[in-house]
């Protein structure tokens, strides 16, 4: 008996193993192609003379040449520092100011973060679409201060090359802000209570008890939300599109949309190819070390 | 929680103060954070003539709802003037394969991960992670070749691939994390009892996924309908999903500027996941750190 029923569960197991491989073999084949064989593919087409149709003449950096000899290449990854380095500081700021306001037992605060986070829901396209047409100069903010009595306040920003950057940057903080603050709130909730007390026994002021223990003690939550925002920010496209569609001209372009533009509508798949590279490789400069740390320092938060 | 009412060591009515200005702050951040959507509300709900007399904070003096059925049924969106009910059903015709094909799969992945290890699992799955990262524009240009060597260009079942492929990585990631969690014993017992791989996956583990699975359709849901860049990139004419259409109808240059109509598409195309937020917020929540952290 048990030599007849431990090969046929050896066997079984061994059945089960292999179902267990077969399982995942049509996703982990998908991921192989659609992920490392495309960015092979799209490496490649950097290399090569495709313009209008894709064509695998190797005409090595040639491209990349190209993309860094434009205007508009420099004026996307100016644009992209610029927004970059603003949505994710006033994020930061904004959502740990707000997390740190709501854990201090508020009343309604169920209420409030689902107020704080709402917008985490919505498309960019819809965000980008109504902060438009609250910016519009003619009809919106604008109109509205001077209904309110403020005859001389000018806000032409949407349509002027040297600000319309800015706007993306009202609209991803509102889109984004909740969000940081839920992360932060999060981390907030996990402080332990005993630290805190001490150094209130020790007559430490409420400020000091923030910036003295609290923030310190949930650092590696800012590094998380360092890394999405940033990640969020490179890939922006969506709220570029619907709020400025790049403009005025391509004044608030980012190099997302400067990729869709050169691969979609300009024609120059060598050019939109290179340029995607270079975004994938800014994410992965981000991205990389990040998870790098995080496995090896162990799963804490996952 | 830090909980530091009873810490402070100021007089009562000094606390009675800073407590009134904690709540005023916090109201005016609501405030803030609720302005754009009271401005589509009332915009929607104006005559445009309204709306050019009006301010942007001024309530509707007369409530009419023919924006809204303005924009459902006659909205042009590029030369076709039939409304943006076609492409409300487009999404939802995408949507709902994309995210049942793609939590069903990422289930199976985290389990078969997880509860049937195999070697080399964990290179598998970190291989497969790596799909959250990339920025799609690096997959555009060969997806568009490919769609179209199918025959899928310009499809909703063409957008329905996309976005199970790219969508599998998210969903393996929240199943995976969730049954690694889940003692393993439960499915030592039950191989001991016989009980074979689909068996345990459909009679033991499925019951016990509900909220992962609900995280996961949440997030898949809010993910593909928000879509743009691949709606965009891989379809046309009557075949784009609703963001498409929005920004159609939002950017066309020619008629008379219809804000209105504007603000209704937009609540139209912001009410399915505002939905899913406010009945499921917890769990979207649950989604976005999960999903965000690691992507």
């Amino acid at each position: 008996m048990g030599a007849s029923s431990s090969t046929k569960s050896n066997l079984t197991a061994l059945i089960q193993r292999n179902l267990s491989k077969i399982v995942v073999a049509p996703s982990f084949a998908a991921s192989l192609f659609f992920v490392y064989g495309f960015i092979l593919w799209t490496a490649y087409m950097a290399f090569s003379d495709s313009r209008m149709m894709p064509s695998y003449g190797w005409t090595g950096l040639r491209q990349y040449e190209r993309l860094w000899s434009m205007e508009r290449w420099h004026v996307a990854i100016e644009n992209l520092l610029i927004f970059g380095g603003l949505f994710i500081t006033i994020c930061l700021l904004l959502g740990c100011l707000l997390a740190v306001l709501l854990d201090q037992r508020i009343r309604a605060e169920g209420a409030l973060r689902t107020i704080f986070l709402y917008p985490m829901a919505l498309s960019f396209i819809v965000t980008g679409t109504v902060w438009k047409w609250i910016l519009n100069p003619g009809l919106g903010l604008e109109n509205m201060m001077h209904e309110l009595g403020w005859a001389s306040f000018k806000f032409d920003w949407l349509i002027n090359s040297d600000m319309a950057i800015y706007t993306v940057v009202i609209a991803g903080v509102w889109q984004a802000s909740g969000f940081v603050m839920a992360m932060f709130l999060a981390a907030l909730r996990g402080v332990d209570q005993d630290i805190i007390r001490a150094a209130y026994m020790d007559g430490a002021s409420l400020p000091r008890i923030y910036f003295g223990i609290i923030i310190p003690s949930i650092r590696p939550v800012f590094l998380s939300a360092i890394v999405v925002l940033a990640h969020l920010a490179v890939k922006s496209f969506d709220l570029v599109i619907a709020l400025t569609g790049g403009g005025p001209g391509y004044a608030s372009d980012l190099p997302a949309t400067f990729m869709y533009t050169m691969a979609f509508q300009r024609n120059q798949l060598g050019i939109g190819a290179a340029s995607a590279m270079m975004m994938l490789a800014t994410v992965m400069a981000i991205i990389v070390p990040y998870l790098y740390s995080e496995l090896r320092g162990g799963r804490k938060n996952g | 929680m830090a909980d530091l009412q009873q810490y402070s060591h100021g007089a009562g009515w000094k606390n009675a103060v800073l407590r009134g200005l904690l709540y005023l702050v916090l109201i005016l951040f609501a405030l803030y954070y609720l302005f754009p959507l009271f401005v589509m509300v009332s915009t929607s709900l104006k005559s445009l003539t309204e709306i050019r007399e009006g301010s942007l904070i001024s309530l509707p003096r007369v409530i009419t709802f023919d924006a809204w059925t303005y924009a459902w049924n006659d909205a042009c969106v590029g030369v076709t003037c039939s409304g943006i009910k076609v492409y409300f059903w487009n999404s939802v015709k995408m949507a709902i394969p994309a995210v049942l094909i793609s939590t069903f799969l990422g289930a199976i992945n985290g389990y078969a991960l997880t509860k049937f290890r195999f070697k080399g699992a964990n290179v598998v799955f970190a291989l497969l992670l790596f799909g959250c990262f990339i920025p799609f524009q690096v997959v555009l240009l060969p997806m568009s070749q490919v769609l179209g060597k199918l025959g899928l260009a310009s499809s909703t079942p063409g957008l329905v691939m996309v976005h199970v492929v790219y969508g599998l990585c998210f969903t393996t990631l929240f199943f995976r994390n969730y049954y690694v969690s889940i003692p393993d014993e439960l499915v030592k017992a039950a191989t001991i009892d016989g009980a074979g791989f689909f068996t345990i996956f459909w009679r033991i583990i499925l019951p016990i996924s509900t909220p992962i699975i609900v995280v996961s359709v949440i997030w898949q849901f809010t993910q593909i309908w928000n879509d743009f860049l691949f709606g965009a990139s891989f379809s046309s004419g009557d075949n784009a999903p609703m963001t498409v259409a929005l920004n159609n109808i939002v950017n066309t240059t020619t008629g008379v500027k219809a804000y209105n109509v504007d603000m209704a598409t937009a609540l139209l195309t912001g009410l399915p996941t505002l939905l899913v937020y406010v009945l499921a917020g917890k769990y979207f929540v649950r989604g976005l750190t999960a999903g965000s952290v690691k992507g």
